[in-house]
């Protein structure tokens, strides 16, 4: 078996962890992670629940390959109802600590309610208590990790937390893992920061047991290995050039989201792009890229750590942001670069680190600013309601900015709101880049059409990780596509959303489906556990999955008109590069997707898909 | 005509040395094709994997075909991919 078949149920109100089986049906039907702990949350919670309130669970799950030594098998996911989209949310970390939770003997634990007062989860091995956090509460996510690792006086402590943007309730507060991972999307740390949940801290000297045919599994994983070792993309690309080689190709398509998404190429495109994280710097002579890193059991290694210039203005008298530490990768460079105009490569890597200690996703933090920057440009915010000038490309109110959100001072609450509710607000809520509420991530959907109907349609609000198109689009992964056409691109949608799916429930990274496809992953999950795990049923729980989250959305409120894209996609067109003239066409692709998907013309799963999918 | 070519990643190591910013200026005959003008740079073929002409992706076979014109961007990359 690739599961423990153990849940933790933690009442936060009633301050009691108690052990429970895990529900082996439903395991058989879900796989794990992402859908095992969704079909958890919508059996357990009212849709309509108020995200932040103690009626809200958080459920932070593995899959069977957690903790295996199938390759990237150290991911772990947070589920809930989203803060910031009131959508179901999936986060998705790598790192460590899932590994841990699975070693420590767990598949799953499950908060609910909300403690008196500060707390944080301590799991040793089947050991499992609640403990004071009042003198963590207000502390970083760097700080809380080493002061719970003191005080165990355990380094290999695996730790989990929020920082001041969850305590605060931002909206787009994460949850920091391993000092650089983190459950970045939809506000999961805002939902564990009203939980008053500080972190979770485990310790397992268990490891994985019980895989269900060993040798098989040991062959599997071996060939499986081997596969991404092969391939180009994954055995020398990524490790060599992280995620963020893809600046320079985005912005070549005219696909990289410029000042708010006002333009479609960025001019300083190249002055934050893995090429120049590799060049030396004219300061101190030394590259901004120091290593690439791996998270657990990953055999491609695609992140980034980095050491920032220490001569520059944000950090010279701040020695303790001079060590190596996580980033830049592309999402957060795009966010905090492209997204807002500032081409300074320290600045944001200043930011990013900002957004990791405090635990703030930096995709929707950056966009939000953008969004800011647009409103003062028009003059709709100005610079005594803002306390700085912000115009587009100023990395000094990129700096500032960041630290007023992580700290919730000023200007920074109204940032923390994230950009939808921050247009709203000043009567502008077309120049919210977003989806549900939440903001887009690096590709214009004018550029690349294909990615504009996954953002459209996605469940939990604006994401490229729910069905990343871009791979076929851009990268000719597995078959090349037209980026421009509308073509064939709601099957195409369709396929990488359900696949996806099963990637995030068995546990492993979706960036090995550069090299592997569901048939790569089939005999590893089928080696490790019990059951039919046939081609057939993977692809059957891929889309099970994506239904049943959709299913949780209409229950909760949302319907046809929240799968849009912001006018100014559809309606202004790219000015510049192979995309110029086009607008994006949702509007064409929708009801063909939802006909592919056996949904009525107003996106509800038909009985008869239900039945099919035993929804 | 002038052609404008960028080399990026690994492949930034097959520029004139000297080359700034991921790219060389050069002169070649009108329509002179992608093939060959990226035959002087010697990439290794299993490296030249996305091409692009002024940001359009030209499939492995067309690029015997494809005439570039002046003013035209050639850009290349290995195989790569993100998120």
């Amino acid at each position: 078996m690739g599961w423990n078949r153990k849940v933790l149920r933690v009442n936060l109100t009633a301050g009691t962890c108690t052990p429970e089986p895990l529900n082996m049906a439903w395991a058989n039907d879900y796989l794990g992670s992402r859908g095992l702990a969704s079909k958890y949350l919508v059996e357990e919670i009212d849709p309509k629940v108020d995200p932040l309130s103690p009626d809200n669970k958080m459920i932070m799950s593995t899959g069977p390959l957690t903790g295996t030594m199938a390759s990237t098998g150290g991911r772990y996911t947070v589920v809930t109802k989203g803060a910031l989209t009131n959508a179901i949310a999936c986060s998705n970390s790598g790192g460590f600590f899932g590994a841990e939770m699975k070693f420590a003997g767990w598949d799953m634990i499950i908060f609910e309610g909300k403690s008196p007062k500060p707390v944080y989860l301590f799991i040793e091995n089947d050991k499992a208590e609640l403990r004071d956090a009042a003198h963590l509460w207000g502390k970083t996510c760097w700080e809380t990790e080493e002061t719970i690792k003191r005080l165990h006086q355990d380094p290999l402590t695996r730790i989990c937390s929020i920082g001041g943007a969850g305590e605060n309730l931002a909206l787009f507060a994460c949850i920091v893992n391993d000092l650089h991972r983190a459950a970045g999307r939809s506000g999961v740390g805002a939902v564990m920061g009203s939980k008053n949940l500080k972190a979770v801290a485990i310790r397992g000297t268990k490891g994985v047991s019980g895989i269900k045919d060993f040798p098989a599994f040991l062959a599997a994983t071996t060939a499986a290995k081997k596969v991404l070792a092969d391939n180009a993309v994954t055995g020398q690309g990524l490790p060599k050039y992280g995620t963020q080689v893809l600046m320079n190709v985005i912005n070549e398509m005219g696909a990289l989201p410029t000042r708010n998404h006002r333009d479609v190429q960025f001019e300083e495109a190249g002055k934050i792009s893995a090429e120049a994280m590799h060049e030396k710097r004219p300061t101190d002579g030394k590259t901004h890229l120091v290593t690439n890193a791996a998270c657990f059991g990953c055999t491609i290694a695609c992140g980034r750590i980095s050491k920032i210039d220490e001569t520059h203005f944000s950090v010279k008298n701040s020695p303790k942001y001079w060590g190596a530490s996580g980033g830049l990768e592309y999402e957060a460079a795009w966010a905090l670069g492209a997204a807002n105009g500032v081409g300074d490569l320290e600045a944001l890597q200043y930011a990013n680190l900002l957004c990791n200690e405090h635990g703030m996703d930096p995709i929707s933090f950056g966009t939000t600013v953008g969004a800011a920057m647009e409103l003062y440009e028009l003059g709709i915010l100005t610079k005594e309601q803002i306390g700085i000038e912000a115009p587009f490309g100023s990395a000094e109110a990129l700096c500032k900015l960041v630290e007023m959100t992580a700290h919730g001072e000023g200007f920074g609450k109204e940032l923390g709101q994230g950009s939808a509710r921050l247009c709203a607000k000043y009567g502008r809520p077309e120049l919210s880049m977003s989806v549900k509420s939440q903001e887009f991530p690096a590709y214009d959907a004018r550029g690349i059409q294909g990615i504009g109907l996954a953002y459209a349609t996605s469940n939990r609000g604006a994401c490229h990780l729910r069905g990343y198109t871009v791979a076929s689009e851009v990268l000719g992964i597995p078959v090349k596509t037209d980026p421009l056409t509308t073509e064939g691109k709601p099957e195409l949608v369709k396929a990488f959303q359900d696949a996806t799916g099963v990637f995030d429930a068995a546990g492993i990274c979706v960036f090995t489906s550069f090299a592997w496809t569901l048939a790569d992953v089939q005999p590893q999950i089928q080696a490790a556990c019990e059951g039919d795990w046939s081609m057939d049923k993977l692809h059957l729980v891929g889309e099970r999955i994506w239904n049943m989250e959709r299913q949780f959305n209409l229950a909760a409120g949302l319907s046809a008109k929240d799968d849009d894209l912001p006018p100014r996609l559809k309606t202004e067109a790219a000015k510049t590069g192979p995309a110029k003239g086009l607008v994006n066409g949702v509007d064409q692709m929708k009801p063909e997707y939802y006909k592919l998907r056996g949904w009525t013309p107003d996106g509800v799963p038909e009985a008869a898909t239900l039945q099919r999918l035993g929804l | 005509m002038r052609l404008t070519v960028k080399l990026y990643a690994t492949l930034s190591d097959y520029l004139p040395p000297g080359s700034k910013s991921n790219r060389v200026d050069i002169d070649l005959a009108e329509g002179t094709t992608v093939s060959a003008a990226l035959q002087p740079f010697s990439l290794p073929t299993r490296l030249t994997h996305l091409v692009l002409v002024n940001g359009t992706f030209i499939p492995t076979d067309e690029r015997p075909l494809t005439a570039l014109h002046d003013g035209d961007v050639l850009a290349v990359w290995p195989p790569i991919a993100g998120g």
